[in-house]
């Protein structure tokens, strides 16, 4: 036996058999790409949401903490009717400022679901399209209301991949506060219902479910829905889960106190 | 094909090893970070999570 390269020794093989040979090599790649592919869209496109997200919240929190609302626009008041911007001393935690809306797949806010597990917090950004999702956590659906108006604040996030912002939305309780922090302050929520519905059951995020047809000025309430697919790993239902506003406290109140220890 | 290939790298063994595990690495990589991301879109994992709206 030769020490150098065995070329010489190997077999030669008639076309057919090379032939034979690289197709199956071929169908074994596939395999292994289409395992790779479930690998990571299982588990990468997590790893890189995560961290974008991650980065996100860290950032606004930062801006947040750093601009105290004077600064901030008050101009989001029109909707509510002549009053006084909201001071850090005295406050009406159930007449909230309006945020303003924001530009498509722009990140205004945070949302803190203490329930979704310890140090929850994702970023909040504008649209539901899929470059928004499958980076930026949760998206609000344009023309619902905002953070703080009277209406329905309807959000969508995935449920497995991208992040999986709502993996475990099917485990909300009734009662389980969802906190909104924008520029304006934050938006305390309370879970008061969860369902299954179909895809094309819009009225869950009409400004006022139980009267779907009624135009958002007419809603008394301040909702907040989270969407997402169900079952898990497919989307032939959606999850819906209701929240309605509770209170509201300026970014200089400090964070409400369930979440106040969470560190960005 | 990954035989012929194999050959074909030049150097000795240890080098051809290291050569052929680097070129696997860059391939993984081409896939994540531009044939997947393309394909998504027709993976059935890749969810609907959003309620159809009205226009």
């Amino acid at each position: 036996m030769a020490a150098n390269r065995p070329t010489a020794s190997r077999v030669s093989l008639t076309p057919l058999q090379w032939a034979v040979q690289i197709f199956g090599e071929l169908l074994i790649t596939l395999g292994c790409i289409l395992i790779l592919f479930v690998a990571w869209q299982l588990w990468w496109t997590n790893i890189a949401a995560n961290s974008a997200q991650k980065d996100a919240v860290q950032s606004l929190a930062q801006e947040f903490d750093a601009t105290p609302e004077a600064d901030a626009v008050q101009e989001t008041h029109q909707a509510q009717g002549a009053e006084n911007a909201p001071s850090s001393e005295t406050y009406d935690p159930l007449t909230p400022p309006i945020t303003q809306a924001p530009a498509y797949g722009k990140v205004y806010g945070v949302v803190y679901i203490p329930r979704l597990g310890e140090g929850y917090a994702r970023p909040l950004a504008e649209g539901v399209g899929t470059d928004v999702l499958d980076t930026l956590g949760l998206g609000r659906y344009p023309g619902t209301q905002l953070p703080g108006e009277y209406g329905n604040l309807a959000l969508a996030g995935h449920r497995q991949t991208n992040g999986a912002v709502l993996d475990h939305i099917d485990e909300l309780q009734t009662g389980d506060a969802i906190y909104v922090r924008t520029a304006q302050g934050y938006y305390t929520y309370r879970v008061y219902e969860s369902t299954i519905v179909l895809p094309h059951q819009v009225e869950v995020i009409a400004p006022n479910p139980d009267a779907p047809h009624a135009p958002a000025s007419e809603a008394n309430r301040r909702l907040l829905t989270l969407t997402s697919c169900h079952p898990r790993y497919g989307d032939t239902e959606r999850y819906i889960v209701h929240a309605e506003f509770v209170g509201w406290q300026p970014n200089q109140a400090g964070a409400p106190e369930e979440i106040a220890n969470i560190s960005l | 094909m990954y035989g012929w290939i194999f050959r074909h790298l030049p150097g000795p063994l240890w080098l051809r090893i290291i050569t052929a595990i680097a070129l696997l690495l860059v391939v993984i990589y081409a896939l994540m970070e531009y044939a997947f991301p393309h394909f998504e879109q027709y993976s059935p994992f890749n969810t609907d999570v959003t309620i159809d709206q009205v226009h």
